[in-house]
């Protein structure tokens, strides 16, 4: 266990530090910084001295531990827009991207959990037929058009829930399911696929033949097995959900880090958006990480091997 | 335990695919208005079953009066462009880091691996956006991004094929009867995984074009005055209250372009490997 939690922490420092290699490069590719900061009549004398002030005038290595070091500190340089540091910008606006993800991962469990189970217990029947037609709906579905004809139907036709801003719990009702729309798909195959194979058990006959009710069985002793895969696939769901909520939050004018990173993109705002993709790519890495500690809480069988 | 009936060819993809594969060859041969004609005298027509639509433009047109249908034909070229480069270049890719990783195996394979695993732990999005702020708009930047994104795929599956390729008789006979690596490479392993790299070919495509509309949408894949089917979403995101076809009818052409070459991928998996067609 120890030798494994070493290797896995070890493997999360080097993609993180890879996210961070790739954002170096990328600033590298996008031009000159200097250019950007001084006016355009600035001399040629101007330019070597903002050079010298920002270290653009050292060697690419030595530059890059610079920006690692930068990084790790948290210091990603000031917004060109808002004038302030970049990384706290962001980190500002994470709860409210947080609270979307896990209220899309509320949806697409409260939808995926009871349709995995049924269409397991009912295979072949309409249920399962509904689950696989919703299978393949959700994957071809983009959540930022689904998000769209929420916003047609439920917010402007039916005026039953708002579509913009965040300012209460209705506010978040067609946000999240917009987001939470497509893991549905692939939670649901998952969990049937691992009821299926726990219902033809050993140990589920003989809770049946002990007389179990059959309700106690399905929900209580089979669940439990079967939703292991599900688990493990939660974390990856949810760190790709946070990704997801970029689109999402421009479709709901929802103020999280998403689309601060989106605007940023647009006013060629650098630093937020550097510091945008390694947040991101961090807390990518630490969700995995939480995920793969957590099989041993999930399932005490793995916690042995 | 039951097993399922032989999955039948999946017709209607294939007409659907066909469909948006002719309108991309020679939509602007049968489009009924050129997909940027402006005629704003026609402007919010409803579609042709609605009252106020008429035939001449039978999905209805945008604020500026260009036709719907013809804006949707025009789009799927962009799509089916950007979806073919994407897909031949990110599974080229893909394929060749797969399966030296896998054959070569020891540093080969421990650089290959490792930078795998660096980009999938960076979600796609936000790394797009990376790129999105560095490179000039447009389709170039659209396929590059989807590129570094897909790479992965092919890159992950060919590589464990290869890995159990590589123990098997077939390549052990080619290696003693002293065939050089390229050509194992070549003449052994590639025409082994074609058949994996046909299922991710046909089940990246839908994928690209949901990618593709995504990064459209946002206003940073394509841009205007070229048509695509996010960017028309992105246009009738403003006029959701007066024009709803103006946001579901690009919204059904994704779909049914997605839906069609998820259904034919996965006929083709099954196709391909017989144990998977129970479930």
């Amino acid at each position: 266990m120890r030798a494994y939690l070493i290797r896995r922490l070890w493997q999360g420092a080097v993609a993180v530090l890879g996210a961070l290699l790739i954002v170096f490069v990328a600033q590298r590719l996008a031009g000159d910084p200097v250019a950007l900061l001084l006016p355009m009549d600035a001399s040629e004398e101007d330019f070597a001295a903002m050079r010298e002030a920002l270290g653009l005038d050292r060697p690419l290595p030595v530059q890059f531990l610079v920006f690692l070091r930068d990084a790790f500190t948290g210091d990603f340089g000031e917004s060109y827009q808002w004038q302030a540091p970049a990384m706290p910008l962001l980190l500002e606006r994470l709860p409210a991207t947080l609270e979307l993800a896990l209220a899309g991962l509320a949806f697409a469990l409260l939808l995926a959990v009871p349709l995995g189970v049924m269409s397991a217990v009912y295979r072949g029947r309409w249920v399962d037929r509904l689950a696989k037609v919703l299978a393949l709906m959700g994957q071809a579905m983009p959540g930022f058009w689904v998000g769209l004809l929420l916003i047609l139907f439920l917010a402007v036709r039916l005026q039953w829930l708002p579509a913009f801003g965040r300012d209460g719990p209705l506010h978040l009702v067609l946000p999240a399911v917009a987001l939470g729309w497509y893991p549905v798909a692939a939670m649901t195959r998952t969990l049937r696929s691992s009821m299926l194979d726990i219902l033809d058990s050993d140990y589920i006959r003989t809770g049946r033949v002990m007389g179990l009710p059959e309700r106690t069985v399905i929900w209580r002793y089979a669940l439990r097995n079967a939703a292991v895969p599900l688990a493990t696939m939660i974390g990856v769901y949810f760190a790709n959900m946070l990704g997801g909520a970029f689109v999402i939050e421009v479709v709901f004018a929802w103020p999280g880090v998403g689309r601060a990173v989106v605007d940023a993109v647009f006013a060629r705002d650098f630093p937020v958006v550097q510091a945008g993709v390694v947040l991101s790519a961090v807390i990518f890495v630490v969700v995995n990480l939480l995920v793969d500690l957590s099989y041993g809480f999930i399932d005490p069988r793995i916690r042995h091997a | 335990m039951p097993e399922r009936r032989e999955a039948r060819v999946p017709v209607v993809s294939c007409v659907v695919l066909g469909l948006v594969l002719l309108c991309a060859v020679a939509g602007p041969w049968f489009a009924p208005h050129e997909a940027s004609e402006i005629a704003l005298a026609e402007s919010m027509t409803p579609p042709f079953w609605r009252s106020g639509g008429s035939l001449d433009y039978p999905l209805g047109t945008d604020m500026l009066g260009r036709d719907i249908l013809s804006r949707i034909i025009a789009g799927a070229r962009v799509s089916v462009t950007v979806a073919v480069y994407a897909i031949a270049l990110s599974g080229g890719i893909g394929a060749a880091l797969g399966i030296s990783a896998g054959y070569f195996g020891g540093i080969v394979d421990a650089v290959i691996s490792r930078l795998i695993d660096i980009q999938m732990s960076i979600p796609a999005i936000p790394l797009a956006m990376l790129f999105a702020a560095v490179l000039p708009p447009g389709e170039g930047m659209v396929i590059t991004i989807i590129v570094l994104t897909y790479w992965t795929w092919y890159a992950r599956i060919v590589r464990g094929e290869v890995l159990s390729l590589r123990e098997r008789d077939f390549i052990t006979v080619a290696k003693v009867a002293g065939v050089s690596s390229p050509m194992i490479l070549i003449r052994h392993l590639t025409p082994n995984v074609l058949n994996s790299l046909l299922v991710l070919a046909t089940l990246q495509f839908g994928s690209v074009i949901v990618f593709e509309a995504g990064l459209s949408f946002l206003g940073l894949g394509i841009q205007p005055p070229q048509v695509s089917w996010g960017g028309m979403l992105a246009d009738g995101r403003n006029f959701i209250e007066v024009a709803w076809w103006l946001i579901t009818m690009p919204g059904l052409a994704i779909m049914a372009s997605c839906l069609a070459s998820n259904l034919l991928g996965d006929w083709l998996r099954d196709t391909f490997d017989p144990k998977r067609r129970i479930t």
